[in-house]
C-alpha cells in the first residue's frame, strides 16, 4: 500500500508541474506540440528512475559534504546517455527538443528527488518514486502540449483536422505561459473540491 | 556591428526568459519584490559572464583537442557548480558589501538553467571568446530586464482582486504570458 502511494503520488497529489511547480523551463519550452511534450517527459522519466536507483544504491558510500556534487555527476551521466541515444535513434525529436535535453541536468525535479527521496529510502521505493514522478511530469507536459497543439495548430499528436491557420498565439511563447496558468488554476480547483 | 546585433537580439528579440524559457524558476520564484529581483539579476550577470568565459576555454582547449565533446554536459555543470562556490568565497573575502547584496542568490544560480543554457549556446553557435562574452552579458541583461519588469507587475497584481483559483502562480503566469506578447513586438527588429 505504501509502495503504491510512492508510485501514485506524482500523478496528482504531488504532481511536479501542477503542484510542486518544479521543472518549469522544459515544461514551457518544449510543449508546442504533444509529441515534444511526451518525448521530453519520457526522457526525464528515464533520467529520474536511473538516477534515483543509483543514488539509493550509493547513498551510504558518499560522504555528506560532497553529496550534491556527486548527485549532479550521476544525473549528468544519465543525461549524456539520453542525449546520445536520442541523437542516434530519434534524430527528429532530438532536433526539436534541442537545448532542453542537456538541460535535464539542471531540472530541479531530478536533483530534488535524488536529494529529497532517494538519499533517504531504499532502492525499490526510490525507483517507484522516480517512475511515478517522471510519469506525472510526462503527463503534465503531454496535457499542456496537447492543449497548445489543439488550439494553436488544429491537430492532435500530429493528426491535422483543421484546414489553414488556427489560433497561432497558443504555440508561440506567450501561449505557453497563459495555458499553463489556466491549467494550474484548474488543477487547484480540482484539488480543493476532491 | 556584430556585437550590437548580438546585444539587441539577445536582450529583446529572443529574450532568454520570455522567448527561450530559460531561468523560469528564479523568474517565478524570486520575483515577488523589485529589490530582490535586482539582486538576483546582478548575481546572474556576474556568474553568467564568468561561467561563459570558463566553459568556452574548456570547450576550446580541453574538450575539442582531446575529442571528448560528448562529455560537455558533465564538464559544464560541474564547472558551473564549482565556479559558483568559488565566486561566493572570493566575494566574501574581497567585497563584503557585494556579498551582502548577492550572497543569498548565489547558491540558487547553480540550478539556474539559464547559465548552463547560455554556456552551451555560446559553444554551439561557434562564437569566439569576445562574442561569447557579449552574448552572455546581453542575455544576463535580458534576464534582468524581464525579471525586474515582472517583479514590478507582480507587486501591483498582489494588491488586486483575483478569482480564488487564479491567485498566486496562475495569475502570475498569465501576466508573464502578456509580457511575452509585448516582447514579441520586438521580433523582426534584427
Amino acid at each position: 500500500m505504501n509502495q503504491l502511494a510512492n508510485f501514485t503520488k506524482g500523478f496528482i497529489r504531488e504532481n511536479p508541474v501542477f503542484v510542486l511547480l518544479l521543472g518549469m523551463c522544459p515544461t514551457l519550452g518544449v510543449t508546442s506540440t504533444a509529441v515534444n511534450g511526451l518525448g521530453m517527459g519520457l526522457a526525464t522519466t528515464f533520467v529520474l528512475v536511473c538516477s534515483n536507483i543509483v543514488v539509493a544504491l550509493v547513498k551510504n558510500q558518499i560522504p555528506d559534504k560532497v553529496r550534491i556534487p556527486s548527485f549532479i555527476v550521476i544525473i549528468a551521466s544519465f543525461v549524456t546517455i539520453v542525449e546520445l541515444s536520442m541523437q542516434a535513434f530519434v534524430p527528429a525529436l532530438f532536433e526539436s527538443l534541442g537545448l532542453f535535453i542537456p538541460l535535464i541536468v539542471v531540472n530541479c525535479i531530478v536533483l530534488g528527488r535524488a536529494e529529497g527521496f532517494a538519499s533517504k529510502n531504499n532502492v525499490f521505493s526510490s525507483a517507484l518514486d522516480g517512475l511515478g514522478m517522471g510519469l506525472g511530469f510526462a503527463m503534465a507536459l503531454t496535457i499542456l502540449g496537447s492543449v497548445r497543439e489543439l488550439f494553436g495548430n488544429g491537430s492532435f499528436f500530429g493528426m491535422k483536422f483543421l484546414e489553414g491557420d488556427a489560433i497561432l498565439i497558443f504555440i508561440l511563447p506567450p501561449g505557453a505561459f497563459i495555458v499553463l496558468g489556466y491549467l494550474i488554476a484548474f488543477i487547484n480547483k480540482l484539488r480543493k473540491t476532491a | 556591428m556584430e556585437y550590437i546585433i548580438i546585444l539587441i537580439s539577445a536582450i529583446f528579440v529572443s529574450n532568454i526568459v520570455l522567448n527561450q524559457f530559460l531561468g523560469i524558476c528564479p523568474f517565478l520564484g524570486v520575483s515577488g519584490k523589485v529589490s530582490t529581483s535586482v539582486g538576483m539579476s546582478g548575481a546572474v550577470l556576474f556568474v553568467m559572464t564568468i561561467a561563459t568565459i570558463v566553459t568556452w576555454l574548456i570547450q576550446t582547449y580541453i574538450l575539442e583537442p582531446f575529442g571528448i565533446t560528448f562529455l560537455q554536459t558533465i564538464f559544464f555543470i560541474l564547472v558551473i557548480a564549482a565556479l559558483v562556490q568559488m565566486v561566493e568565497l572570493v566575494l566574501k573575502k574581497v567585497s563584503p558589501p557585494l556579498y551582502q547584496a548577492l550572497g543569498i542568490f548565489l547558491p540558487l544560480i547553480t540550478t539556474n538553467c539559464a547559465v548552463l543554457g547560455v554556456a552551451i549556446q555560446t559553444v554551439s553557435k561557434n562564437f569566439n571568446l569576445m562574442e561569447g562574452v557579449v552574448f552572455a552579458i546581453a542575455n544576463a541583461i535580458g534576464f534582468g530586464l524581464a525579471m525586474i519588469i515582472f517583479a514590478g507587475l507582480r507587486e501591483h497584481i498582489n494588491l488586486m482582486k483575483a478569482p480564488a483559483g487564479m491567485k498566486g502562480v496562475p495569475i502570475a503566469l498569465v501576466t508573464a504570458g502578456i509580457l511575452a506578447m509585448a516582447f514579441m513586438g520586438f521580433s523582426g527588429l534584427v
